[in-house]
């Protein structure tokens, strides 16, 4: 197999602490040695709730934060903010977009402006007939109506906006494209609408999808593989039909319980909350497994020391003490 | 626990009823009605989710009950709690009614909690100040129900600051909050959304919980998924107008109104084929500013008619639930 497109090896981010907060809590341990490979053309879902330093993952990944420790790998070359002409060629081949759609795209700028704007800051094109073209081209294939390049983007409305800023991020024919949270702030109907235009761009124009979100339901819909992260590390990486059909991790487990059925058939026969109420502010973390705290299944070895990830056959990858009994595999 | 769904309407008892309310906004560009019209019961002890994307008017439509509509909006229409009028009673009337008569829970609990006052006493600030309560009796109170919402070590908590919690916990000492001076309705307006999908099944239970002790209680959300399992009958609302009102059962299992059945089908569910394409509604729910004309869905349905586009479908009363749709969808329709 190729080289990943995307490769990351040992990654740590540390953020110092700040304000009044700097001298009490000290460092931020964002992520903590992770590993991940990303092949062109495939989606990965990274999923994890709140601080489990995914978003974290989504800045080192575009150079917006160095790593503490570890390397990022573009297309087999080491991410080197020194070297202005790789640099460059990456800010073109990966493309990223956010969760909230208005915040985004620049105000004070037409739709059509955003979207040209990036063709002529990336690829250095001016010509002005060239520049059209591909503007509409991306209206199209975002399904936008050309129309609307003249309108601003607090005329628009946020599935529109999310729709220019998929048009500003694809126009330049990324290699792949980073959503962090991308689906999160919208409507529901609005949201099938551009999960369907994702797995559409990835499908047709062979986009990698860094696909990073809380909503393991959508990440179903879209993704080849999913990456679960548990405060900055990697605690289960498998394949979509491995993952859903045998998750291993009791992080995992909970996470796939925790999802709304929307059927009362279904909800009503749930067993209630399957993990306990995450820690408070500023609790001591565990020594050992750092889901210890929350685990149903933890003994007290799971305090003890943190486990390692396994490989737990086609592909996964687990890190827990406890999975083969759990799985009951001997 | 309730037996059967929508029983709640056999009790009786009206704790809410609103009828033809309108919210109408004074913006630069003219009027902009953000309620066109809502008439519905909160029956005593059910759970009434009401649910709509953002922009139907589900949010507007309890914050007027409550007299907490923006300086530029206006409330016309009723909404009587316990037969006592809220719209256009006076502004002291409400806010003492609202403190104590109707719990209201939002989406950020830091919202609800003043950030330098220790919980107790953001707890028993309220009971105190009106001399409801004694000291001693608003502790009591308080440790009480910090245990019934499922706050762990309560007396520790008690004199910690909002900080020293998790979201998780603040949610669950907001709802506490509300319920200290022992209202006859809960509203809560979204009050997962900003949660953790973990810390939102625990914060879930504990609504399940208050209800199964009989607690009435209005959940208004954009998402389906948590009110089954929570509802016991459900008003989905679209572009300020209620389009369907039935039991939660009636509604996931045989919606009569086709953005009902459309919204049910574009969840992203985990038991959908994997990598399946969801199903999408096109197009966008009207924009506040848009001149409606015949049904407000009308341009994204699929079954619109030449009537649709003409005149606007009211909601109508049929076999004990409601919709507003010129060709409902048959009974034992299922996404």
């Amino acid at each position: 197999m190729s080289a990943p497109l995307l490769e990351v090896r040992g990654l740590h981010v540390e953020y110092a602490g700040s304000g009044i907060l700097r001298s009490r809590r000290g460092t931020v341990h964002a992520l903590r040695g992770v590993n991940l490979e990303l092949h062109a053309g495939r989606s990965l879902g990274v999923v994890g709730e709140s601080g489990c330093g995914k978003s974290s993952l989504a800045r080192v990944a575009l150079g917006l934060v160095a790593p503490s420790a570890g390397e990022v790998r573009w297309d087999g070359w080491t991410v080197d903010p020194g070297d202005h002409v790789r640099m460059r060629r990456m800010r073109r081949e990966l493309q990223v977009v956010f969760q909230d759609p208005f915040g985004s795209l620049d105000p004070r700028m037409t739709a059509g402006a955003s979207v040209e704007e990036a063709l002529e800051a990336l690829e250095g094109l001016t010509d002005a007939t060239a520049v059209r073209s591909r503007v509409a081209a991306a209206f199209d294939s975002v399904g936008l109506e050309r129309g609307l390049a003249s309108r601003y983007p607090h005329e628009l409305s946020g599935g529109q906006c999310q729709r220019v800023a998929i048009a500003r991020a694809t126009v330049v024919r990324p290699r792949l494209l980073i959503c962090d949270e991308a689906v999160s702030a919208l409507d529901v109907s609005v949201q099938a609408q551009i999960v369907n235009l994702l797995a559409d761009l990835s499908r047709q124009q062979g986009i990698g999808l860094l696909f990073i979100s809380h909503n393991l339901a959508v990440v179903r819909h879209l993704c080849d593989e999913v990456v679960v992260l548990y405060l900055g590390r990697v605690v289960e990486r498998a394949t979509r039909e491995a993952l859903f059909a045998t998750p291993r991790h009791p992080y995992t487990q909970a996470l796939l319980a925790a999802v709304p059925v929307p059927d009362p058939r279904v909800a009503s026969r749930r067993a209630t909350a399957a993990v306990a109420e995450e820690g408070s502010p500023g609790t001591q973390p565990s020594a050992g497994c750092a889901f210890a705290p929350r685990c149903p299944h933890a003994l007290d070895a799971c305090f003890g020391r943190p486990p390692g990830l396994e490989a737990a056959g086609g592909g996964s990858v687990v890190s827990c003490h406890r999975w083969r009994e759990l799985a009951g595999i001997a | 626990m309730r037996s059967t769904p929508g029983s709640a309407e056999v009790t009786g008892a009206t704790v809410l009823a609103i009828d033809g309310l309108r919210v109408v906004f004074d913006t630069e560009q003219g009027p902009v009605q953000a309620v066109r019209g809502v008439t519905m019961d909160v029956m005593a002890g059910e759970c009434l989710a009401v649910v709509g994307e953002s922009g139907s008017g589900k949010s507007q439509l309890f914050l007027a009950c409550l007299g907490l509509l923006a300086g530029n909006g206006r409330a016309l229409g009723s909404a009587r709690l316990q037969g006592a009028e809220l719209i256009g009673s006076e502004e002291r009337g409400l806010a003492s009614l609202r403190g104590a008569a109707v719990g209201l829970v939002s989406q950020d609990p830091m919202n609800a909690l003043t950030p330098h006052l220790r919980i107790g006493e953001q707890l028993t600030e309220f009971v105190l100040d009106r001399g409801r309560m004694t000291r001693p009796e608003a502790r009591g109170r308080a440790l009480e129900l910090l245990r019934s919402v499922g706050i762990a070590d309560p007396e520790t908590r008690y004199d910690q600051y909002p900080h020293e919690l998790s979201g998780g916990q603040r949610q669950r000492v907001a709802i506490a909050m509300a319920l200290m001076p022992g209202p006859v309705l809960l509203i809560a307006d979204e009050p997962t959304t900003a949660l953790d999908v973990t810390v939102q099944a625990q914060v879930l239970d504990v609504l399940r919980g208050l209800r199964g002790q009989g607690l009435t209680i209005v959940l208004v959300t954009h998402d389906l998924g948590v009110v089954a399992g929570l509802a016991d009958r459900v008003a989905v609302m679209y572009a300020g107008a209620v389009v369907e009102l039935a039991t939660a059962d009636q509604v996931f299992s045989a919606p009569r109104h086709p953005y009902t059945a459309a919204l049910l089908e574009a969840i992203p569910r985990l038991d959908a084929e994997p990598g399946a394409r969801l199903a999408h509604i096109e197009g966008q729910p009207p924009g506040s500013q848009e001149r409606l004309q015949g049904c407000p869905f009308a341009p994204r349905c699929a079954f619109a008619r030449e009537r649709c586009r003409e005149s606007e479908p009211r909601l109508e009363w049929r076999d004990g639930r409601a919709s507003a749709c010129h060709a409902p969808l048959p009974g034992g329709w299922t996404p």
